[in-house]
């Protein structure tokens, strides 16, 4: 029967072993998370109920708080300032190199820029680990530092916003040179004749005209940034302290390690509306943009 | 001179972002004798592969790798599979709801794992796929596709109809169009589509930290990830450990490059 037929009726046969897996591996596991997060469940046993209790001690709860606050620092450092450092990098490639030096050069030093990116999270996690560690670290070897540089509460938050802006720089630099090729030359040589600067055209050529592109990386790299656990886990453990503590990273510890099941499923509950919320707004905001 | 100066700092950049690979690479290669002896800088003085071999024995790295290209590939090819039905049904058989059904895949593969993970977690050991290999392709499978769907439909909804109406006028059915016309035409977005799967299954932690805890079954990045750190570490072990995570990487980077660098772009002007 499906195989005949010109209705539209018989397509649907073709969503059945997605909606069956989807249903069984996202829908269910995460309303069974929300149920979890108004309960007080150790993992065994059965869990008991106790309301909002979960959520109104998370609004007291300063680890919470403060995590949110490291989420917005890494934010920063993986969103925004690869975007605007990006921007520059990508049309300084694409419209100065690319035209003075040749395309090669330009490929080349794009290619430098992404390397950290084909890197799994964990592994950038690893690579850095060696690079900083406080005895036998790289970078205290050669410049003759004694800096703990994940061990001091005081530079950890920083020294992991400095690995992220590493790892993640390439990923905007890609994206907006390939974006760049669509700008139509015309309106570069018409503006120079007008006696425009380079970074007058940047402004009021460039940045509208690769405008989809710059929400796109905002989104995804805000996203990435509201998840990320790998370089925490390998590099700090949310710590020294909490000084690097990120609500994916205190969920995982509520869950696995303190046995705190219900109040990790309230986090996670939460950092999943957020990421949500974000994503909607930005498509809101992207839709009026153009 | 300016655009001397342009370039010299654009260069200078390039060097920064490639200094950690340079210095893991010399550091990899050196014999503790050697190491204790200059700085990290400093060019080892012969190749000494004992601390890779070393460590590559010590943490079973060829099974590692083993595992992560199991997971990755059936990943890969599962997913790809999800989603050209997927796709099919929305894109060419554009099925009522279908842009529901779209924002509900949407919204799955943006959702955390962190909030899928303690019922995962729960769910896999009361059906015993706790600790295997199983559970992880299967849900990362409909992570993968629930992305993929979202791409391909938008792809497959751009499909020439002609072509389906001249192979339902010579008689072919639905299935068989699809696998002898609609897959073998979008192949290009397909090969694009595998090769992302299998990157992004490869690179993850998260999921596979919790579900793959036995030696046996643990992933690449998992397993150099929770050596991170560990007291047996040494300056050369560290730098070895990095040195073989960053190799499979770099291999299919270097490997998918042409195909990557246009996914990149497609991936980005939906």
């Amino acid at each position: 029967m499906i195989t005949r037929g010109v209705g539209r009726g018989g397509y649907w046969v073709y969503l059945v072993p997605s909606l069956v897996l989807f249903l069984a591996i996202i829908v269910v596991p995460f309303f069974m998370n929300v149920a979890t997060s108004f309960t007080r469940w150790t993992g065994v046993g059965t869990p008991s109920w106790i309301g909002f209790d979960n959520y109104a001690r998370l609004f007291k709860d300063e680890r919470f708080w403060g995590s949110f606050a490291h989420n917005a620092a890494l934010i920063v450092a993986m969103a925004i300032i690869p975007t605007a450092f990006g921007l520059i990098l990508a049309a300084a490639l694409f419209d100065y190199i690319g035209k003075r030096f040749g395309t090669r050069t330009a490929s080349a030093l794009r290619a430098a820029y992404y390397l950290p990116q084909v890197l799994p999270v964990a592994i950038a996690g690893v690579v850095w680990g060696w690079m900083l560690h406080p005895q036998y670290g790289a970078l205290n070897q050669i410049f003759h530092l004694k800096v703990n540089w994940l061990g001091d509460p005081d530079i950890a938050l920083a020294t992991v916003m400095a690995v992220m802006v590493w790892f993640q720089l390439g990923y905007p630099v890609v994206i907006f040179m390939a974006g760049l090729q669509r700008v139509d030359p015309a309106l570069h040589e018409a503006a120079s004749i007008d006696g425009a600067s380079w970074w007058r055209r940047f402004w009021h050529i460039t940045i509208p005209q690769i405008r989809p592109e710059i929400y796109v990386v905002l989104l995804t790299c805000t996203i990435a940034a509201l998840k990320v656990f790998g370089p925490i886990f390998v590099l700090t453990r949310g710590g020294p302290g909490n000084a690097t503590m990120v609500p994916s990273y205190f969920s995982y510890l509520n869950f696995f390690e303190k046995a705190n099941v219900g109040y990790g499923s309230a986090i996670a509950t939460i950092l999943a509306l957020i990421i949500v919320v974000v994503s909607f707004l930005f498509l809101r905001v992207q839709e009026k943009g153009q | 001179m300016r655009r001397y100066s342009v370039l010299f700092a654009l260069v200078v950049l390039a060097v920064v972002m490639l200094f950690p690979f340079v210095i893991v690479t010399f550091n990899a290669l050196k014999s503790p004798a050697d190491y204790a002896s200059g700085t990290p800088l400093s060019l080892p003085k012969g190749l000494y592969f004992q601390s890779i071999v070393d460590f590559w024995n010590r943490v079973d790295f060829g099974g590692k790798l083993w595992n992560s290209f199991v997971i990755s590939a059936t990943v890969a090819v599962a997913a790809v599979v999800l989603s050209v039905l997927n796709a099919y049904a929305l894109g060419i058989g554009r099925v009522r709801g279908r842009l529901w059904i779209l924002v509900l895949f949407l919204v799955g593969n943006t959702l955390p794992q962190e909030a899928l993970v303690y019922p995962l977690y729960y769910l896999s050991k009361e059906v015993g796929l706790y600790d295997s290999k199983l559970a992880v392709i299967l849900i990362f499978t409909v992570i993968q596709a629930a992305f993929g769907t979202y791409l391909l439909s938008a792809v497959l909804g751009q499909f020439p109809g002609e072509i389906l109406e001249a192979a339902h006028i010579d008689g072919a059915g639905r299935w068989r169009a699809l696998w002898r016309i609609v897959v073998p035409i979008s192949r290009p977005t397909l090969s694009v589509l595998l090769i992302f799967f299998f990157i992004w299954t490869w690179n993850e932690f998260f999921l596979p930290l919790i579900f793959l805890i036995s030696n046996d079954n643990q992933t690449v990045p998992v397993a150099l990830g929770v050596l991170q750190g560990e007291k047996l570490m040494d300056a050369t072990t560290s730098s070895a450990s990095a040195l073989l995570g960053i190799i499979p990487a770099v291999a299919f980077f270097l490997i998918f490059q042409r195909t990557l660098t246009r996914g990149v772009t497609v991936g980005a002007i939906k």
